[in-house]
């Protein structure tokens, strides 16, 4: 015999099988048993999409909101009137909208008054107790543009000028509307020609104008906005504001704050109230958040169920394939080197589940962004993370099957037939 | 060139109170092609599995090519293999999704050998057996003499010190049978060192030199026809 062989011997450990080797050995494995691979990657699979469609859903609905929250802005401050000690409203002077866009700081104002009794009916033969839940306005100032609301149609209500402000209530001259976009979903209204018409207080009214939803005053989303003056002089309004939306100077929104209530109502203490919109969607955000966690939950468990499957499968394949193992054994295959080629092939499996997994859940994510309008997004933690997760699974699942593999004792590929 | 390959001393091997081999001494020397006879049952496998390191003798000690393998560990005896022993089993144990020279180039696999090399070598080893027309051939597509000659490149591609080959006729009809053992002689004629397990009195009466197991008892006695259940 050769020195070489002796040497060998008497020096020991040499190196292993390369890793090539074993993903080739690995993947063969995995080829000669396709269906039984296919059922078991399926577990993780789903796991994993779960996962990755709960995190992309999530974070492409945050998307949306922040695109949102970045063009409606964070400065925006509600007014509406305060509440007395007995719990009745107190009413806003009419006055109220112009000393709020007075206050030092606030870049625009606008409001609108609740018609008390006022109702908008698409025809006139609408009994009137149908008021479909929908109320009138009286609109002070430009508030789409206070809002940053768009149109759907049209354009908001036309600024009166003097002459006009003096004839509006005139008999036999309709006024103008605007339809929130609840109200005009309500009504059948889907766009402005000129043409159409709505019934309020006994007129006619003509439609100019329809609101997309006002993410930061939804309450209005169901109103009909109508001229301070027309609705003073034909709906018998009051004239006082029971809403009031305020833009302020980003850098002095806590200032402008604490100066609002009493700027809005100066004779009354504590006379209004002062809210910022925007924190109600930062707070759905954060709620979304913690729904995100439970439905994360889940799907860790169909994860840890894929888990187990994959080790079952890779005993059952271990059990099978003890001839295989044996074979192995008598051609030079040190225990390591069994465990490994199960390891990887385990690995492998759980893998091949995580990787169809995260397709998986990005198309949906992407067909469900796109569904709702939001910017379909799946961040690269999320694949990653499932990747990664899939890794440790798979290696986890393979442990035990790969040191049964290991233990078959050399002496199988001679015992089985 | 003839020195031992095998060297088994007093080698016994028991199965709880069962004794399965008794004292059993044996010595293969580099080139010989050697036979082993005996009833189903007599100890001829577990012998062979003691002789080619996949099973540890009760007692007694056993050097394979120079090397006394009775304290190498685990990882050792697996090394030795890799080095000097190739297996021939009834079974053939081929993988059925692989082509003929992958599953010969499988026994390269453990020996620290490129992927290229391994598989310049299998279709060399192919050819020694005669099966250089059927290299990207996949198991079903063989017939049983084939799938054992493939099996029989793959136990020689190392080149070992010596080719264990346990009944590997005897999943065969009588031509293909012939077939393979006509290869294992044509390897011997060519420098292996053979040590076949066989129930074919007529290849075991061919050959110089026979053994015959019986009960765990070694007898060098040459075949006469006894009559002895096969
Ligand atoms: N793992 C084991 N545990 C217990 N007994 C065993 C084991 N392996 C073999 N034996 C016993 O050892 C004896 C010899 O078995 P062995 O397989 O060596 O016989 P053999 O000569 O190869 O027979 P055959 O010609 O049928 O292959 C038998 O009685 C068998 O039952
Ligand atoms: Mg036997």
């Amino acid at each position: 015999m050769t020195a070489a062989k002796v040497n060998r011997i008497a020096t020991g450990p040499r190196t292993g099988v390369r890793f090539g080797d074993l993903l080739r050995l690995g993947l063969f494995g995995l080829r000669t048993r396709p269906t039984r691979v296919l059922l078991s990657a399926l577990g993780i699979a789903i796991g994993i999409a779960a996962m990755v469609a709960v995190v992309g859903l999530g974070s492409s609905s945050r998307a949306q909101l922040t695109g949102v929250l970045d063009r409606l802005g964070t400065n925006v401050l509600a007014v509406s009137p305060g509440k007395s000690l007995t719990g009745d409203t107190i009413p806003l002077p009419a006055t109220a909208v112009g000393q709020v866009g007075r206050v030092p700081g606030v870049l625009e104002s606008a409001g609108t008054g609740l018609v008390v009794g006022a109702h908008v009916y698409r025809t006139d033969k609408i009994p009137t107790l149908q008021t479909k839940g929908l109320d009138v306005r009286a609109a002070f100032g430009d508030l789409p543009g206070v809002l940053r609301a768009r149109f759907v149609s049209g354009g908001w209500l036309r600024e009166p000028g003097p002459s006009e402000a003096a004839t509006a209530g005139s008999f036999g001259s309709p006024s103008e509307v605007v339809l929130g976009h609840g109200a005009a979903t309500a009504l059948g209204i889907d766009r402005v020609t000129g043409a159409e018409r709505v019934w309020i207080g006994g007129s006619w009214w003509s439609v100019v104008g329809i609101l997309e939803p006002l993410t930061l005053a939804p309450d209005l989303d169901s109103s009909a906005f109508v001229p301070v003056a027309a609705a003073t002089s034909r709906l018998g309004f009051d004239g006082a504001p029971t809403q009031i939306s305020a833009r302020a100077d980003p850098e002095r929104l806590d200032g402008v704050r604490t100066l609002l209530p009493r700027a809005a109502n100066p004779a009354v203490e504590a006379g209004a109230t002062v809210s910022r919109p925007s924190d109600a969607l930062e707070a759905q955000r954060a709620s979304e958040a913690s729904f995100t966690g439970l439905l994360l939950g889940l799907g860790l468990v169909a994860l840890l169920v894929g888990g187990i499957g994959v080790a079952n499968t890779m005993v059952i394949t271990v059990l099978e394939r003890r001839a295989e193992i044996g074979v192995r054994r008598a051609l030079g295959a040190r225990r390591r080197n069994i465990r490994d080629q199960f390891l990887i092939e385990s690995l492998l499996l759980a893998l091949l589940g995580g990787a169809c997994g995260v397709v998986l859940g990005a198309v949906v994510t992407v067909i469900f962004a796109v569904a709702q309008g939001w910017p379909p997004t799946v961040p690269v933690w999320a694949v990653a993370g499932g990747l990664g997760s899939t890794v440790v699974i798979g290696g986890l699942s393979g442990i035990y099957p790969a040191s049964r593999a290991a233990s078959v004792p050399p002496t199988s590929a001679l015992a089985a037939a | 060139m003839n020195g031992p390959v095998l060297d088994l001393r007093q080698i016994s091997k028991s199965y709880g109170d069962t004794r399965v081999l008794h004292s059993i001494d044996l010595t293969v020397t580099a080139g010989e092609m050697l036979a082993i006879v005996g009833p189903s049952g007599s100890g001829k496998s577990t012998m062979l599995n003691i002789m080619g390191t996949l099973d540890r003798p009760t007692s007694g000690s056993l050097s394979v090519a120079g090397h006394s393998v009775d304290h190498l560990s685990d990882d050792g005896l697996a090394e030795l293999r890799a080095l000097h022993i190739g297996f021939v089993f009834q079974h053939f144990h081929l993988a059925a999704g692989a082509t003929a020279v992958e599953n010969v180039a499988d026994g390269l696999l453990y020996s620290g050998v490129e992927r290229a090399e391994r598989r310049r070598r299998a279709a060399e080893a192919l050819e020694r057996v005669g099966l250089s027309h059927r290299l990207t051939h996949r198991p079903p597509m063989l017939s049983g003499g084939e799938k054992q000659r493939v099996a029989i490149a793959r136990a020689i591609v190392r080149n070992p010190s010596v080719l264990l080959a346990d009944e590997p006729t005897g999943a065969l009809d009588s031509a293909s049978g012939a077939n393979v053992l006509a290869v294992l002689r044509e390897l011997n004629a060519d420098g292996t060192t053979v040590v076949v397990i066989t129930h074919d009195r007529d290849l075991a009466g061919a050959l110089p030199r026979s053994v015959r197991m019986l009960d765990g008892h070694l007898s060098p006695a040459p075949l006469e026809p006894t009559g002895l259940p096969r």
